[in-house]
């Protein structure tokens, strides 16, 4: 029986547009003034964050809240899990509460892979390490859909730490199910070295690839790589890899900006870039409670789960 | 005076014929029945004998981890999987990096009896990779100690290797290398390629241990010492020491028997989905292209044995994220059996390449003598008994290791330990410890 949505590879195309257009009607409901369904009352979504990332944590609980679902926020600093609680004994805790689903953020590639071997419920991937963030990537490809009309055909291109990043990860497996085409740009430091055996293309020169590009998706680069080696400073990242005003120029007219944030403004994007009416990061935002709900309905609402992947 | 009989054993899996040993040593080879007076006797009918095997890479845990294994634990996994001597070790805590530690080991040993016990010692004084330990007083120690590793730490200073290899000259001991060059493993997860980069998991990559086996293949040869290279698990590797055995240096290897089986695939898929730390093991497990090329480095004898590396870790130590789990396999009890599966019924080993990889060849390696001999009138009655005409699944629990941690659980492999005799006295009859 699928369960879980851990992997955006779990997810067959029917699968990804079902969740789609399913968060195209919860929509709907988002746009009215009382914002709240039914659905599912009397079920437990559990928050478990080993991570700080208060945006994906409260979008999770605005989601499972608007569905009337009941949610416990489990962080993991000043909780049993800082006093060295292993991931699985607070997994049979939740397990022993009752947990319908639990959203997981963890700092370690696979940690909700192995949670789903120690609860009954459903997993929700809400970021593992350096290996997926599916809600992430079923909200952009949302957020896709609902700017240029569609998803399949796109040139989509994404833009900077690869080898880190979740969210490309994720992205690259659900857009190629949705017939996407994607580019990854990136320095060749920031690339997995197999990375020509995943189902895109791939160059290290983002002027060549951003005219041809319908969607630039920009990722977040952290400082800190700088200090081990995968570039040389930020002033070169930003010149080679940055999507300034000149290069925004670049772009066809009708070519959309996304970031998953949060954005460093000035290094891999510019403030004008950000802001301008062709960025879709702020409903990128709204976008993810209404994804996120459509996911956990999914999960959650009938006696099978109508999507997801099992072990 | 003591006579045991073995009847119709298939030494090396030849014709059946009678194996009699007096006081510990093999007195006769062939049809001795009729000399053997009031023996005891060993019905081998369908069993293979082998010399009894040595494993170069043991961890025992001991002094230190008896959580996750003991002296004695170990020692009897040891006889289970057919072993009559093992080499312990030296990353226990305290390290096994004087004398005094040695000696306790050594003498832990002795006094279980399962096997022969004997303690490597560390390059470096408690594996700090900053200064000599004191290498001549292990080698004087009761333990006299040979092999020298800081194994699960490279010793990558190359002036302190250059100068280990050197000094070890004055009494033929052997550096055994952990070859992983720190900076390009550091928080190195699993072999880089291809599924390192899909489930976003540090990659290890094979260049890393190729790097440090030449630099000390050219360092070995330039001091004229013995290099000893630990769990090669890369197709480059082997094609270094082939090179460097090719020049006429003093160079060997091991392998172990899960890097001649298993590959990273597993790490994306088993039976309890991706992610399994029990498949977690330093060096990574690699692809199948170096499993293949390990396979026939071992045939050709560029890789000149099978070591296990069998690494107990406790249970909670494994039941973790991928990033948390401790790295390593235990693969005493089924080292044996991986290797009849990997070589033999691949047809690239016979059983008397299986008894000069398990047996003769980490002896002399180890310098250990009343090991790894032939199974010829008057060498130390060490035997092992197997049947290899028997295919089980592996049982964890059922193992004699304090370990659970076998990657084989669930697995159906060849072979079974009927018998293991130490000196002529036997330490497991019908596959059970005595």
């Amino acid at each position: 029986m699928k369960r879980h949505l851990i992997s955006a590879g779990d997810l067959t195309r029917d699968d990804a547009l079902l969740v789609l257009d399913t968060a195209e009607e919860l929509a709907r409901v988002s746009e009215r003034s009382i914002k709240k369904l039914p659905t599912l009352r009397g079920r437990t979504v559990v928050n478990l964050f080993y991570e700080d990332s208060t945006r994906t944590r409260i979008s999770f609980e605005a989601a499972a809240k608007r569905l009337s679902a009941d949610v416990i926020n489990f962080s993991a600093k000043g909780s049993s899990v800082s006093k060295g609680e292993s991931l699985k004994d607070t997994a049979l805790t939740l397990e022993a509460m009752g947990a319908d689903a639990v959203v997981i953020r963890h700092a370690a590639s696979g940690a909700p892979h192995r949670l789903a071997n120690w609860v009954r419920g459903s997993v929700v991937n809400a970021g593992d390490g350096t290996h997926e963030h599916p809600t992430q990537a079923l909200l952009d490809a949302f957020s896709m859909r609902r700017r240029m009309g569609r998803v399949e055909g796109l040139k989509v291109a994404i833009v900077g730490d690869v080898l880190h990043s979740r969210v490309a990860r994720s992205n690259v497996l659900l857009l190629h199910a949705l017939g996407a085409e994607v580019t990854l740009v990136a320095p060749p430091t920031l690339l997995p070295v197999a990375v020509d055996t995943w189902p895109c293309q791939v160059s290290y020169d983002l002027d060549a690839v951003l005219p041809k590009s319908d969607v630039v998706m920009m990722l977040r680069v952290q400082l800190e790589r700088m200090n081990a080696a995968y570039f040389p400073s930020a002033r070169e990242y930003s010149r080679r890899y940055g999507l300034d005003r000149e290069r925004f120029a670049r772009l066809h007219d009708d070519a959309i900006v996304m970031h998953p944030g949060p954005m460093n403004r000035g290094m891999e994007i510019s403030a004008e870039v950000a802001d301008s009416p062709r960025s879709t990061i702020v409903e990128q935002v709204a976008n993810g409670v209404t994804v996120r709900m459509a996911v956990l309905y999914l999960l959650l609402s009938g006696s099978e789960p109508a999507i997801g992947g099992d072990l | 005076m003591t006579t045991i009989l073995i009847k119709n054993a298939r030494v090396l899996g030849g014709d059946p014929c009678d194996i009699l040993i007096r006081d510990g040593v093999i007195a006769e080879v062939g049809a001795a029945a009729g000399k053997s007076g009031k023996a005891e006797t060993i019905d081998a009918t369908g069993l293979v004998a082998l010399p009894g095997l040595v494993d170069l890479h043991t961890h025992l845990r001991e002094p230190g981890r008896e959580d996750a294994e003991t002296v004695q634990t170990g020692t009897q996994a040891a006889a289970r999987g057919g072993f009559t001597a093992v080499h312990a070790m030296a990353n226990t805590s305290p390290v096994a990096d004087t004398a005094g530690v040695v000696e306790q080991v050594w003498r832990l040993g002795q006094e279980y009896g399962h096997c022969d016990v004997q303690p490597v010692g560390a390059v470096t004084s408690g594996l700090e990779g900053r200064q000599l330990a004191e290498l001549g007083a292990m080698a004087d120690s009761a333990a006299r100690v040979r092999v020298f590793s800081d194994d699960g730490k490279c010793v990558s200073d190359a002036v302190l290797m250059r100068r280990a290899l050197e000094y070890v000259k004055a009494f033929d001991g052997v550096v055994a290398q952990h070859a992983q060059e720190p900076r390009l493993t550091e928080g190195a997860q699993v072999n880089e390629g291809e599924i390192s980069g899909r489930l976003g998991l540090t990659g290890w990559p094979a260049v890393a241990e190729e790097a440090i086996i030449a630099r000390d293949c050219l360092l070995a040869a330039h001091v004229g010492s013995r290099l000893h290279v630990c769990h090669v698990s890369t197709a480059g590797s082997v094609e270094i020491i082939r090179w460097a055995k090719s020049k006429g240096w003093d160079v060997t290897a091991e392998v172990t028997p899960h890097h001649l089986l298993l590959t990273d695939a597993c790490v994306e898929r088993s039976p309890v989905g991706p992610y399994n730390p029990i498949y977690k093991v330093n060096p990574p497990l690699r692809t199948n292209e170096d499993v293949l090329a390990l396979r026939e480095a071992l045939a050709d004898g560029t890789i000149d044995c099978v070591a296990t590396d069998h690494a107990p870790h406790p249970v909670e130590d494994k039941e973790t994220e991928w990033a948390a789990a401790a790295m390593g396999m235990i693969g005493l009890e089924t080292a044996l059996s991986v290797v009849q599966e990997a070589m033999v019924e691949t047809g690239l080993l016979d059983w008397a390449g299986v008894a000069d990889r398990m047996s003769y060849r980490p002896a002399r390696i180890g310098r250990l003598s009343g090991h790894g001999s032939p199974l010829e009138a008057g060498a130390a009655a060490n035997i092992t008994l197997c049947d290899p005409s028997v295919r089980t699944a592996v049982d964890p629990a059922a193992m004699a290791s304090k370990s659970r941690n076998t990657p084989y659980e669930g697995m159906t492999l060849p072979g079974r330990v009927v018998a293991t005799l130490l000196r002529g006295r036997p330490t497991v009859l019908e596959g059970k410890l005595v």
